[in-house]
């Protein structure tokens, strides 16, 4: 195939559909792997379902009134903290890629440095769907009703896709600089936890102490899930969703460059 | 080296590969320290040489992973820093830390590798299924990877780095693990390569896998070239027959791992 006669020039860079279609390659790689660990749809498909059936069934009545109230405000707050979780295995796979030596083999090859991480976020957006889809689905049945559009329901998932697409280049850089699996686990873990609890997904921050209150009106988190609660159950949508754009904008241009640094000096 | 002065090479195709200088440091460890390498197209160069010598760390650099910190070098007169891109074109990488996706079977890894480098669906099967053939894989061509013996692995490893029919191989300790009659059959493989004229630089710590395999040995110790020639120079040179005679001979220590560089180049890998 590769022929060097005297005089002709190998090509010095890829071209832009080449790097398309290498970035879809290896998002059908991610993609895949789903086929031969059946237990990853069950991560993604029966956990979250089983979060929002204890969720709203358990606690519902005790933290809404009643399980149905509970329902229509935790719906989007559950989505977020999904998707948010879902994070981590972009995380996790790209630790396990340069841990195994699988990215040091595609380095090798010559194809578009951004398309190992590229494939792998676009595959993971595409579980993302599905499990915001799934979870609507069963909410649905449940007995949640859109106070709003079927339009406005569909710019929640969006908006929640873009800002956990943002929010993941933390991650990413976490999986970068520590290269291992577990502990990046472990160290997404000690993050999202916290973070998602003390956030508006699960309850209102007015019962919270004051100094909680204070964070958690500030948590990101917090006003993805209240954006998301406005366009699908209905309420303030504007304010929110502008302020988690922002700090979308803000992850994004902070962690972005230090994921793809990291990235490089890992070679 | 220049832009003419590659082309020049290029023009020639002498050499495979030529490395003038290669310098690499870790922190306060210099793992490769000033390599010097004139490879001839299609034959089989073997760095020989203790765990952390800086064996790993020079295929690194020539492969285009690592970036040296001083000296150039040229893979069919491409530069691995400047024309990193082309000199992907002409490489299969195979080793230690260059590996497939275990969660995939054989056949879809053979059939990503050849996605990806630009092969159409059908001509990336086609591939596949000649490679498994060839390395007597078809029986595990649906299984995953993560079922296969130490053995099956390393074949498939070596068939995903062939998938672009490359015209230089880096083998970084292609048998280390393996038992006697799979490393046989690995030698059979790269032979049969070398015989289509590829280029082929192996890393070994055994000296009767270069002594099978290499046309020219370098005995790497400490990132530095001790010692060159072809394994019955390097015996008669020292009047060892073993790695650890030879190292012995030409150092005055054993060659027993030197774990801390070892260590290192694992961290930066």
């Amino acid at each position: 195939m590769t022929t060097l006669a005297p005089g002709t020039e190998l090509p010095s860079r890829v071209g832009p559909l080449r790097a398309v279609q290498q970035t879809c390659s290896l998002a059908w790689r991610t993609l895949v792997q789903v086929k031969h660990n059946p237990f990853e749809l069950v991560d993604f498909s029966v956990q979250p379902v089983m979060f929002l059936l204890l969720f709203v069934y358990v606690f519902g009545g005790a933290l809404g009134g009643s399980y149905h109230a509970y329902l229509q405000y935790v719906l989007a707050g559950i989505i977020v903290q999904n998707s948010l979780f879902t994070t981590l295995n972009t995380a996790t796979g790209l630790a396990t890629d340069l841990d195994k030596g699988f990215s040091s083999r595609l380095r090798a090859l010559p194809i578009a440095r951004f398309a190992p991480l590229g494939g792998r976020i676009i595959a993971d957006v595409a579980k993302q769907a599905w499990a915001i889809a799934l979870l609507y689905a069963v909410g649905s049945i449940m007995g949640f009703r859109a106070g709003t559009s079927a339009l406005a329901v569909l710019a929640a998932a969006g908006l929640v896709l873009v800002c956990t697409l943002a929010f993941a280049w933390i991650l990413v850089w976490i999986g970068m600089l520590m290269a291992n699996p577990e502990k990046v686990q472990i160290f997404g873990f000690v993050v999202l936890f916290p973070l998602t609890f003390t956030s508006g997904a699960f309850v209102r921050p007015a019962t919270m102490p004051g100094w909680l209150q204070a964070f958690s009106k500030a948590n990101p988190v917090t006003l993805l899930a209240e954006a998301a609660r406005g366009l699908m159950a209905g309420g303030p949508v504007a304010v929110p969703a502008v302020e988690s754009l922002l700090y979308a904008a803000g992850f994004i241009v902070v962690f972005a460059p230090l994921a793809v640094l990291a990235f490089k000096r890992r070679a | 080296m220049t832009e003419t002065m590659a082309a020049a090479t290029r023009a020639r195709t002498a050499s495979a590969i030529v490395a003038r200088g290669l310098t690499k440091r870790f922190g306060d460890t210099t793992a490769v320290d000033g390599i010097d390498l004139d490879i001839p197209v299609g034959t089989v160069f073997g760095l020989l040489g203790p765990n952390g010598a800086g064996k790993t760390t020079i295929i690194r650099i020539l492969a285009t992973l690592v970036t040296p910190d001083a000296g150039q070098a040229t893979v069919l007169g491409y530069d691995v820093t400047r024309q990193a891109h082309q000199v992907r074109q002409l490489i299969g990488l195979t080793g230690q830390y260059a590996s497939v996706d275990e969660t995939l079977t054989g056949t879809e890894n053979l059939v990503l590798i050849g996605r990806l480098i630009g092969l159409s669906r059908a001509d990336a099967r086609h591939r596949a299924r000649v490679l498994l053939e060839q390395f007597r894989l078809t029986g595990a061509a649906d299984r995953a990877v993560k079922t296969y013996s130490g053995g099956m692995r390393r074949r498939l490893d070596l068939a995903a780095s062939l998938v672009g029919r490359p015209r230089v191989l880096f083998l970084d300790e292609p048998t280390t693990g393996l038992d006697p009659r799979s490393r046989g059959e690995l030698w059979d493989i790269v032979r049969g390569l070398t015989a289509d004229g590829v280029t082929v630089l192996l890393t070994t710590q055994y000296l009767e896998e270069a002594d099978q395999l290499a046309s020219q040995i370098a005995v790497i110790d400490h990132g530095r070239v001790i010692a060159q020639g072809t394994s019955a120079q390097l015996k008669a040179q020292t009047g060892a027959d073993t790695l650890d005679g030879v190292f012995l001979a030409l150092t005055g220590h054993g060659a027993s791992p030197t774990a801390s560089t070892d260590d290192l180049e694992e961290v930066n890998s």
